[in-house]
């Protein structure tokens, strides 16, 4: 069986091209693909930490659980996070944003 | 003579009884709802008004009817309904309502002739702009004349006593833009103010004294026997008892209202109000409620009488009485307005009442105050539509062969005016006043009143003659030709006339079944008491006078018809009397050079110590308080407004730090919370080795 440890490293190098991606992208839609890479490292150690954490008897379906919800939210912030950028690129013919600035309090 | 009214207390009161605030009540939530109408809406308001007092109307038979059904049956019914308004301390004020004869008999005369009134007005308002007021006025006041017949609290009673006065205020001075209406309603207002600062200590001294507001409470009201008895037991001043004392204090209210020497100088100037308020109000039923009102207190008056005698309250009453039917009826001789003559005859005839209560007890003056309601509105009504007629002329001397152009109203009015004088047999007038004669006769202190009276009914039949001879007979000497008055008008006319005269006959002394109502005695038909040597004596003696009256005053001005500015026959033969009589014994005068000029030597004194030393005071003050201001000021200026306004800057400043901050770059954001999270890792990493 492949240890935890092999598991978290992946869930923690996909996060980091997640937040890498997010940091460095100018577009707003590679900066949502950053975000949504970053939530499904979260899921994988959800999975990973359900599968290993209560061995040998695992706990019926909480871990899964979670990470279903988690996807469910996921999505769902996916669709708006879609529909403010369309909205956006509507509004300003862009989808870049450094020039997203004109909310600042 | 003062027949004992015993009573035996009634616990249970009939549902009849309870609803006996509706009669109020219907007039006066239709005057609410007129006061809310525009004034367009006139039929609505007469509408509304007429079918609130019929409505009352109804309620007062069917009380009548209970309360006479059950007098056939041997109960004297007197049912009252108490409850407690406000509570404090251990003083409760109580109000209630009762149902007796004597509240019974008014209930039905004041809603009767007022229903026949409000007809009435209905045709001699009709051009008037200010129809749908005029309604809510009236309704206001039949409401509020219901509610003193029914009350059983002084303090009920004296609540809606102030609101007759007040409907009476802006009803005499309904033509407000008429100076003299607006100057003869202020004055109303006031002289009845007088009487009725009295009427409110005899109010408070009788509350203190008896602990209760309520007039009769199965044996603990404040006119039954328990509280009588403490009342009696206390000696006031001038041999009178606290009971005599605070019943006199209660008179003079009463006679204020009811226009009684001195206080009679309000009612002729309250003529100025359009005619239908002068028969309602002021002949028929508001100045009738003095009357009421000590015919409700009676047994304060009464109480402590030996069999036969009297009180000194009762006398005083008595005199009074006699005096200004004398003297008003002397003043209406001279009189040309025929309203004014009217309305000293009011103040006589009212005097007359006050005799009959002093002298002969409850039954006698609210006997002639029934009759006289009826004979009195019809005469005023008749005079309205008179004038009415001759193009709103008021000058007796001015008219005359009405009785030809208007053949109804002469006739009614005639009905009326022989009812006044108290022609004999047919008439209702002469049973009422032969009644307070009668009691007269057999009064024990004095027999002076008795022949004043006879000398009242004299002068009564004079003026009355001259008036009508003045009026319809002769030829006519006014401008346009008068015309007869609309069916409106004249039908309540005749239902009055027949009222007029029937009413005499449930009071005749074969069959007294007026007096036995009320006094709570079984009523005989006894034929042989009108031969009693006394009462035949007295009746021949009243007939004289009457015809005597009115042939002398037949010779002198019957179908002659004077010119209107040719002296008065009188005058031409005692110029100095008739002086004195038209201006009225210069009692106007009187007060002018006495209470007036004192209040205005007063408010002079009060406005001198305005100007020179409570304004100073004020001034002294005003300028301590500025300085003050002034002081404060400064501080504010350089010390607290400095430390403020340097806080604000400081925020300001550090505002404005904060908000570089916010580059409004989402990534910078979220570099940041990166950089937080690692650094927070970091520390539970570096913790945990620890």
């Amino acid at each position: 069986m492949t240890p935890l440890g092999d598991y978290l490293l992946v869930a923690a190098l996909v996060f980091s091209i997640g937040l890498a991606g997010a940091l460095t992208r100018r577009n707003a839609i590679l900066v949502l693909i950053g975000i949504e890479l970053m939530l499904n490292a979260a899921n994988l150690n959800l999975i990973a930490f359900w599968r290993y954490g209560s061995h040998p008897h695992p706990d019926p379906l909480t871990g899964m659980m979670f990470a279903i919800f988690s996807i469910a939210v996921a999505a769902a912030e996916a669709a708006v996070g879609l529909g403010l950028v369309i909205f956006i690129h509507r509004h300003a013919k862009t989808t870049d944003l450094d020039q997203m600035h004109r909310m600042k309090g | 003579m003062y027949a004992a009214i015993s009573i035996t207390p009634q616990i249970w009161s009939s549902p009849l009884a309870r609803m006996l605030w509706l009669i109020p009540a219907g007039p006066m939530a239709a005057s609410g709802a007129i006061a809310l109408f525009k004034q367009p809406k006139r039929k609505a308001a007469a509408t509304l008004a007429l079918g609130a007092l019929a409505f009352s109307l109804l309620l007062s038979l069917a009380s009548f009817g209970h309360v006479v059904a059950g007098w056939s049956h041997g109960i004297a019914v007197r049912e009252v309904v108490n409850f407690t308004w406000i509570q404090f301390g251990a003083a409760n004020l109580e109000l209630g309502w009762v149902l007796d004869p004597l509240s019974a008999v008014m209930l039905v005369m004041v809603s009767f002739v007022g229903l026949l009134i409000f007809i009435y007005s209905t045709g001699y308002m009709e051009h008037d702009a200010n129809y749908t007021r005029f309604f809510c006025f009236m309704s206001l006041f039949a409401g509020a004349m219901l509610g003193v017949v029914i009350a059983n609290s002084i303090l009920l009673l004296f609540m809606c006593w102030e609101l007759v006065g007040l409907t009476s205020y802006l009803l005499i001075g309904f033509w407000y833009q008429k100076p003299p209406a607006a100057a003869a309603a202020k004055k109303a207002f006031l002289t009845t103010r007088v009487g009725d600062v009295f009427f409110l200590l005899g109010i408070v001294w009788l509350f203190s004294q008896t602990g209760t507001l309520l007039f009769y409470n199965h044996g603990a009201g404040s006119i039954e026997v328990g509280a009588l008895a403490v009342l009696l037991a206390q000696p006031a001043a001038l041999g009178l008892t606290a009971a005599g004392a605070i019943g006199l204090l209660i008179f003079a209210g009463a006679a204020g209202k009811s226009g009684q020497f001195p206080l009679h100088v309000w009612l002729p100037d309250a003529m100025e109000g359009p005619t239908p308020v002068s028969a309602l109000i002021h002949a028929a039923t508001m100045v009738a409620a003095g009357v009421y009102l000590i015919a409700r207190v009676y047994p304060l008056l009464q109480f402590g009488a030996l069999p036969g005698g009297t009180t000194v309250a009762l006398t005083v009453v008595a005199w009074v009485g006699a005096f200004t039917a004398v003297f008003a009826a002397l003043i209406a001789i001279a009189q040309n307005d025929i309203k004014r003559i009217l309305a000293y005859s009011t103040v006589s005839q009212l005097g007359y009442m006050m005799a009959g209560l002093g002298m002969g007890g409850v039954a006698v003056g609210i006997f002639h105050l029934i009759t006289h309601a009826f004979f009195k509105a019809l005469l005023f009504l008749g005079a309205g539509s008179v004038i009415h007629g001759c193009q709103e002329e008021q000058d007796v001397r001015r008219m005359g062969g009405l009785k030809s152009d208007m053949p109804l109203t002469f006739l009614t009015y005639a009905i009326g005016m022989l009812a006044l004088c108290g022609f004999p047999l047919l008439f209702s007038g002469f049973w009422s006043k032969d009644g307070i004669l009668e009691a007269a006769q057999h009064w024990s202190v004095s027999k002076v009143p008795l022949y004043m009276l006879i000398f009242g009914a004299l002068l009564t039949a004079f003026y009355m003659t001259r008036q009508v001879a003045y009026v319809f007979f002769g030829h006519w000497r006014g401008g346009k030709p008068a015309i007869e008055s609309p069916a409106v008008m004249t039908m309540p006319l005749a239902i009055m006339a027949f009222f007029a005269m029937a009413l005499g006959l449930i009071g005749t002394p074969a069959w007294p079944w007026f007096r036995a109502f009320l006094d709570g005695r079984a009523a005989g038909f006894s034929p042989h008491a009108f031969f009693e040597p006394g009462l035949v004596t007295l009746m021949s003696a009243s007939t004289v006078v009457v015809v005597l009256g009115m042939i002398l005053a037949w010779r002198m001005y019957g179908d002659r018809s004077p010119k209107p500015t040719e002296p008065d026959v009188l005058e031409q033969s005692f110029p100095v009397s008739w002086g004195w009589l038209r201006d009225r014994l210069y009692v106007d005068e009187l007060y002018g050079v006495t209470v007036i000029a004192f209040y205005d030597w007063w408010a002079r004194v009060a406005d001198w110590l305005d100007r020179r030393v409570w304004a100073r005071i004020v001034d002294g003050v005003t300028h301590v308080f500025g300085l003050w201001a002034q002081l404060n000021r400064f501080l504010d200026n350089n010390w607290v407004d400095g430390s403020f306004d340097k806080g604000c800057e400081e925020l300001s400043t550090g505002g404005g730090l904060l908000a570089r901050v916010q580059t409004g770059r989402v990534q910078t954001y979220l570099r940041i919370l990166a950089m937080a999270v690692v650094v927070l890792a970091l520390m539970l990493i570096w913790s945990g080795r620890a």
